[in-house]
């Protein structure tokens, strides 16, 4: 196909030759996708300005003005008659059409590596050579293995039912063919990111999906609180992109390396919980820090909430904040030799978890309780790969997908009912703010119902997918504290066994609280009396079936999920431990040197365990369907402002505000008063540069000062230089 | 193609071709001035009188020319070969064993065609920009052209140093001519500062010519290849004359805390000055640093000392650069701040010294001239367009000029480094390449990723993103198609050069590692050779 | 004899000296240096006796050379006295620094 493509270095690998072999096409279709949606979006804003644009200063206002009234923000000020992007019919063939192309590729492979058998070695596709400099020989690379396989499938797979879902959210959309463009390149990324065969082509994708990322967050870009969270997001996300970029110095300088097979066979060579594999895991980390939103990095994914709903979906919730995970579970084999790397992953995971969760209680709008509640959940993700459990990490990665995809796109959809309903009206109230919902569960009963099914995934309740996943990774950290490599180092003196403990305790409590949460925001959401207004009221209905049918994929999804890694004890649901399996040729080696070949749970202390969970996770819906009651609440307009403790979690404990105040500031303080004005402009320009021209004309001004102008002073000094001289002569 | 170039003998005349070129097509326009001016109305506006067209129709021929001339180089250019290639020696002033020598390697290959490319682009950045002494104008750009060639091109250091100061004059002209309000402050303050620097070099040039006599003749030897293997120099008289190139070359460069012509001469200097000045001329002093400075006194520059003082003003220009950017309210000045922090990263690439550092400080050179020359086309085309630099006086702007608003963010991400641009390609190898022998320098820069995306960003958003809040802003017209064909060659090369960098990789390699391996070799045996010198630290 | 009319010429001389270095009028200071100039004269004519003519050439030199200056200087002064109205040196200073 493409005159660059060799696939040699495959060998006899058993997936040569079969749908692998167009592994390449996965991540290129949308990439295509984006190429055209991207020259539809440009050519139909571009308008050639005059040949010179001094000579023609201000000409054609009349024909210009119609498209600037069109290119405002769909959500920002609409009250213009809503007229339809002139590509927007080819834009969404062509962006979602993509996508499916690509998932149906990648399901194909998928069933190719089913149908081959045990795959031990991973797949990997050279196309060309990126970067060969000396002895660092970067290829650009794919590698396809079983944890990529499961990433792809969840990319793709939702993607694509986000996508379906974006061609009713966005259809009004002046931008329309723009923001396909920037999720069909964020797919691409993100496909890129998991497919690459080395640290810095997974680097081009987990910056790439950054900058996707900030393009989408700010696509209604004429509103700066927009542009803001765009911004923020990207710089919080560059400070763990530095993290990542040390992380990968360090391998190169000690290992001479990049390739992930290579380091995986390197690594062996490095010590025990030695400096610098810890060094490198903790770099790692901060990588995944700033992108997976971990504290201490976590503060711009609920700004992020500010791009268009599908795309919280999908990169905030589904896919790209999860790639910090990936990482961890791609690179276990550094971590499981880096115990105390580790220790901190799980504590600042579970730390998180339940940091968020505590904010999560006190939002009043729709989509920043989802964000506190996708933090927590990845909080949840790094105390299972964080403790070794890497199957039960990825497990939930897959099942969050599920269903905080499903809780996104529902509460999208409710934003966009109640957005239509005051758009009918002409009304500005806030359609995010949950105190203007409330009943809406007899208006849109689909949407009602789906939630419903993921709230309960999320709370933990059997049989849906979230119990599964969520009690593998609490029972997985109970286990590794009772015995494993991480039980026995230890961080600040203290055990890991008791650090361990202490992060289980952290999740049961962070579990409790998820099901209050969410439990009171569907409640607030969908039950008792509405609060939209008496006119707004016989608008709000279901989202059209592009938008719904998604939802009604990913509800089946929610419900079925937690069967691709049936626990033990539930065995009689069917085959046990499918996923764990699956994944066995990445991640079973790492996980083996975490539990250090001890035995299992005894299945009594599993049972209780299971037992704690699920009443946790009932009495926190309990205790949210009893406390609270709908019928007090008012519309946000008539509300009364929090106090206390209140006031806190719903301001988010000022973190936000301890940041500008503790680092914007300062750095931009410094930057203008001390190292500008006073080093650039006073030290060095005005000191050095303009002072030694001062100092020449100062020199030249005192020899100037010998000239009186007075004759009788220059008489004088002439007789008195005449009398020295001869003085001198003469004496001698 | 190869083949057709041997045919035509490419390799014997390209050369001298490159610099006879740009200076036949200034004699052209000087004279074309000369005969038509005086019937031409003094002063005024020349585009619109249509003056302006002979001279900026000749400029553009003439740069097209040397832009197709020199495009041969990519193919005649041998990546095995580590000697000089294409060279030209000719008898220049015998009596005083003055050659006109010139040859090319891997590093000078990549600097001709980026400075011909640029040139090219920078007449159609000059075409209406440009509105009074038009003749003048392209003339002096021409014979600029010509003297930054021959300093990428110069074998015999003589030769060297008159190509350098030849391309200072016009640039003086071209600031103080065709500036802005300050222009007189910043052109003086550019000449003066760069002649500081050049004065010392030229005493130094000429005391290695003379200590490099040649027995035979007992003339002195100004041969490049001749002084390093002749030029024998003791220790402190190598850290000397080494100070006189370190300051002639970090001024151009420019690093801390050499820089603060540089913002003056960039907001002052027009559009295309500005381009040039960025793009190409702030890489001859990194140039010098690999061809002289550097390999002449290997045991100096690399003494420990002295080389930890320039990695640390390397960091400090990085660190600074960047931080300094971040609250200019002119977003030429930020700009040019900003190149202080990308040309420490050169710095430090090059002082680094792995094969991987110094190649991504020549991608850091190349790559800046690509991304910085962009930026300042763009900003001279929206500053045609309002009149004004400051940023605030922006906002929003994006809906207006979506081309433009495309572009602006292509080529920020370029700068920013973002991966698939070509910005990364050449952060990440001098930073990979320098963590090997000085993580900690490496570390500190790396933090830079942050500062430079918080910088640019920031002024991004209040330009092109915000609400359009001013009403003079509402009726900006978009990118025309000569300004789209000024800027999508540069913006196809940020693409290539961040997926596919290694055929410009490869050409460079050999001289790269020719570089590392020569100045290692020579460090060692001078430091074996003389006694006096510090035991060298080994990393 | 030629002592004698060396001390006479030394006390010309001194008294020119001081006549160019106290008095303010460039007229009269003007005056002084012709008398320096007659005294070394003067010196000339008294060792031509002993030495030989060439000191008689010599004042026919410096002779013309005066007359010369005292042209020109005297037509600076008278210039210089429509332009200030004053020919005092003390107001005439437009070469302080």
């Amino acid at each position: 196909m493409l005159p660059l493509l060799q696939a040699a270095a495959a060998g006899t690998h058993p997936l040569q030759g079969t749908a692998a072999s167009w592994l390449w096409a996965v991540p290129l279709l949308p990439f295509l996708g984006f190429l055209i949606n991207g020259a539809f979006s440009i050519v139909s804003a571009y308008h050639a300005g005059p040949a010179d644009p001094t000579l023609a200063h201000g000409d054609g206002h009349g024909d210009r003005h119609g498209t600037h009234d069109e290119e405002h923000g769909a959500h920002g000020d609409d009250h213009h008659q809503v007229k339809r992007h002139p590509f927007a019919m080819l834009t969404s063939i062509v962006g979602p059409g993509v996508l499916l192309l690509s998932f149906i590729l990648t399901a194909a492979i998928f069933f190719a590596m089913h149908g081959a058998g045990e795959i031990a070695t991973p797949f990997i596709q050279r196309y060309f050579s990126w970067m060969p400099v000396g002895d660092l020989k970067l290829d650009a690379a794919f590698q396809l293995d079983q944890l990529s396989m499961m990433m792809m499938l969840v990319i793709t797979g939702v993607g694509t039912l986000i996508h379906f879902f974006s061609v009713g959210y966005m259809q009004d959309d002046p931008g329309y063919p723009r923001y396909f463009a920037y999720l069909n390149l964020f797919v691409f990324f993100m496909l890129l990111l998991v497919l690459g065969a080395n640290f810095p082509v997974m680097f081009i994708g987990w910056e790439g999906v950054g900058t996707c990322s900030y393009l989408l967050i700010g696509f209604w870009f004429s509103d700066k609180a927009n542009a803001d969270a765009g911004k923020k997001a990207f710089i919080v996300n560059r400070i763990g992109d530095f993290g990542f970029l040390i992380a990968m110095f360090l391998l190169f300088a000690n290992l001479g390396t990049l390739d992930f097979d290579a380091v995986r066979a390197a690594s062996t060579s490095l010590q025990f919980g030695g400096a610098l594999v810890t060094a490198i895991c903790l770099f790692l980390f901060l990588g995944c820090a700033g992108k997976s939103a971990q504290i201490p990095l976590y503060v711009w994914l609920p700004d992020a909430m500010a791009g268009p709903t599908p795309v919280s979906a999908l990169i905030h919730a589904a896919t790209m904040v999860t790639a910090g995970v990936y990482l961890i579970a791609r690179t276990g084999f550094l971590f499981s030799i880096a115990p105390v790397a580790q220790i901190v992953v799980v504590m600042i995971g579970a730390l998180t978890a339940i940091f968020a969760a505590s904010i999560g209680l006190k939002q009043w709008d729709i989509k920043k309780v989802l964000a506190y509640s996708t933090v927590s959940q990845l909080g949840y993700m790094f105390v299972g790969v964080g403790s070794g459990a890497y199957v039960a990490g990825v497990f939930h990665l897959v099942t969050h997908a599920f269903f905080k995809a499903l809780l996104f796109l529902g509460s999208g959809s409710v934003i966009f009912a109640m957005h239509e309903a005051y758009h009918h009206t002409g009304s500005h109230e806030d359609a995010q703010d949950m105190r203007n919902m409330g009943g809406l569960r007899a208006y849109m009963p689909w949407t009602w119902a789906l939630m419903w099914i993921a709230t309960l995934a999320i709370s933990g309740v059997p049989p849906f997918a979230g119990f599964f996943s969520k009690d593998e990774i609490l029972g997985g950290v109970f286990a590794r504290a009772q015995h494993s490599t991480i039980a026995d180092a230890h961080l600040f003196g203290i055990s890991g066994s008791a650090w361990l403990y202490f992060a289980y305790l952290l999740g049961i409590v962070a579990a409790f609280m998820t099901a209050t949460y969410m439990t009171r925001m569907m409640i607030y959401t969908f039950h008792g009396p509405n609060r939209t207004g008496d006119k707004e009221r016989e608008h709000l209905h279901d989202a059209p079936w592009i938008m719904t049918g998604p939802l009604l994929v990913l509800g089946i999804l929610t419900l079925a999920g937690g069967w691709i890694n049936i626990p033990e004890f539930a065995r009689f649901l069917g085959p046990v431990g499918a996923l764990e399996r699956w994944l066995d040729p990445v991640v079973g080696a790492s996980t083996q040197r975490v539990i250090a070949g001890a035995a299992e749970t005894s299945p009594g202390l599993e049972y209780g365990l299971v037992g704690l969970a699920v009443l946790i996770a009932i009495g926190g819906i309990a205790y949210a369907a009893t406390r609270l009651d709908p019928k007090s609440l008012v519309p946000k307009r008539e509300a009364v402002p929090e106090e206390g403790f209140e006031k806190v979690l719903l301001d988010k404990y000022y973190v936000d505000e301890i940041y500008d105040a503790a680092v914007v500031t300062p750095v931009v303080g410094t930057s203008r008063g001390l190292l500008w004005r006073g080093v650039d402009a006073g030290l060095i320009d005005g000191l050095a540069v303009n002072g030694s021209a001062l100092f020449a004309r100062f020199v030249g001004w005192i020899g100037s000062q010998l000239q009186s102008g007075q004759l009788g002073t220059y008489a004088w000094v002439l007789v008195i230089g005449v009398l020295c001289v001869l003085g001198a002569v003469t004496i001698r | 193609m190869s083949a057709f170039l041997t045919s035509i003998g490419y390799q014997h005349w390209v050369l001298p071709a490159l610099l006879v070129i740009p200076l036949a097509g200034a004699l052209v326009i000087w004279v074309h001035g000369a005969v038509t001016r005086p019937r031409c109305a003094p002063g005024g506006d020349e585009v619109a009188t249509g003056v302006a067209a002979a001279p900026r129709g000749w400029a553009l021929a003439t740069f097209a020319i040397e832009f197709v001339v020199s495009l041969g180089l990519w193919w005649s250019f041998d990546p095995g070969n580590t000697g000089w290639q294409s060279v030209v020696d000719w008898s220049w002033i015998p009596m005083w064993g003055i050659r006109f020598t010139l040859g090319i390697d891997g590093i000078a290959v990549m600097m001709v065609l980026l400075t011909t490319l640029i040139m090219l682009l920078a007449v159609g950045g000059s075409w209406t920009s440009i509105r009074a002494r038009t003749h003048s104008y392209y003339a002096l750009l021409l014979v600029l052209t010509a003297g930054m060639l021959g300093v990428f091109l110069a074998l015999d250091l003589f030769l060297f140093y008159v190509m350098w100061e030849v391309m200072l004059v016009p640039m003086y002209f071209i600031i103080g001519i065709w500036g802005g309000e300050r222009r007189i402050y910043a052109s003086l303050k550019f000449f003066l500062y760069t002649m500081v620097g050049s004065m010392l070099m030229l005493a130094a040039i000429v005391y290695l010519g003379l200590a490099a006599r040649d027995p035979a003749t007992g003339l002195p030897n100004f041969n490049y290849d001749w002084i390093l293997q002749h030029a024998l120099v003791g220790s402190t008289t190598a850290k000397w004359l080494f100070g006189a190139f370190f300051l002639a070359f970090a001024v151009k460069v420019p690093m801390f805390p050499f820089h603060t012509w540089l913002p003056d001469a960039h907001v002052e200097a027009p559009t295309a000055g500005s381009v040039v000045l960025a793009s190409i001329m702030l890489k001859l002093g990194t140039f010098g640093f690999i061809r002289l400075a550097v390999p002449l006194f290997p045991a100096a520059a690399m003494s420990p000392t002295i080389r930890s003082i320039i990695l640390l003003l390397a960091v400090i220009g990085i660190v600074y650069g960047a931080l300094v950017s971040l609250v200019q309210p002119d977003f030429k000045k930020l700009v040019a701040y900003s190149s202080v922090s990308h040309l420490g990263f050169v710095m430090l690439g090059i002082f680094a010294l792995t094969v991987q550092s110094v190649q991504g400080a020549l991608m850091v050179m190349i790559n800046h001239g690509i991304s910085t020359g962009a930026l300042f086309f763009l900003i001279g085309m929206i500053y045609e367009r309002r009149h004004t630099r400051l940023i605030d006086d922006y906002g929003g702007i994006a809906r207006v000029v979506p081309m433009f608003a495309a572009m602006l963010t292509i080529v920020t991400f370029s700068s920013i480094g973002v991966p698939g641009t070509n910005g990364f390609v050449g952060e990440f190898l001098v930073l990979i390449g320098s963590f090997r022998t000085e993580p900690v320098f490496a570390l500190v820069a790396t933090t830079v990723v942050i500062i430079s995306a918080a910088y640019l960003l920031w002024a991004i958003q209040r330009i092109l993103f915000n609400s359009l809040d001013k009403p003079e802003n509402e009726h900006v017209p978009d990118l025309n198609k000569r300004e789209l064909a000024v800027l999508i060659p540069l913006v196809a090369c940020i693409v290539w050069l961040g997926v596919y960098p290694a055929p410009v990789l490869r050409r460079m390699e050999g001289a790269a590692t020719k570089f590392v391996s020569q100045v290692d070799a020579r460090r060692d045996a001078m430091v074996t050779a003389d006694a006096q010198s510090a035991p060298e630290v080994q990393p | 004899m030629l002592p004698e009319a060396l001390f006479f010429s030394a006390v010309l001389f001194v008294i020119g000296v001081f006549g160019v270095l106290i008095r303010r009028n460039a007229i009269i200071v003007f005056m002084c240096v012709e008398l320096m100039l007659n005294a070394v004269n003067l010196t000339f004519i008294a060792f031509a006796q002993v030495y030989g003519v060439a000191g008689q050439v010599f004042v026919f030199f410096v002779m013309t050379v005066a007359a010369a200056e005292a042209a020109v200087g005297l037509a600076i002064i008278i210039a210089l006295f429509r332009h200030r109205q004053t020919v005092n040196l003390q107001n005439i200073n437009l070469l302080k620094g």
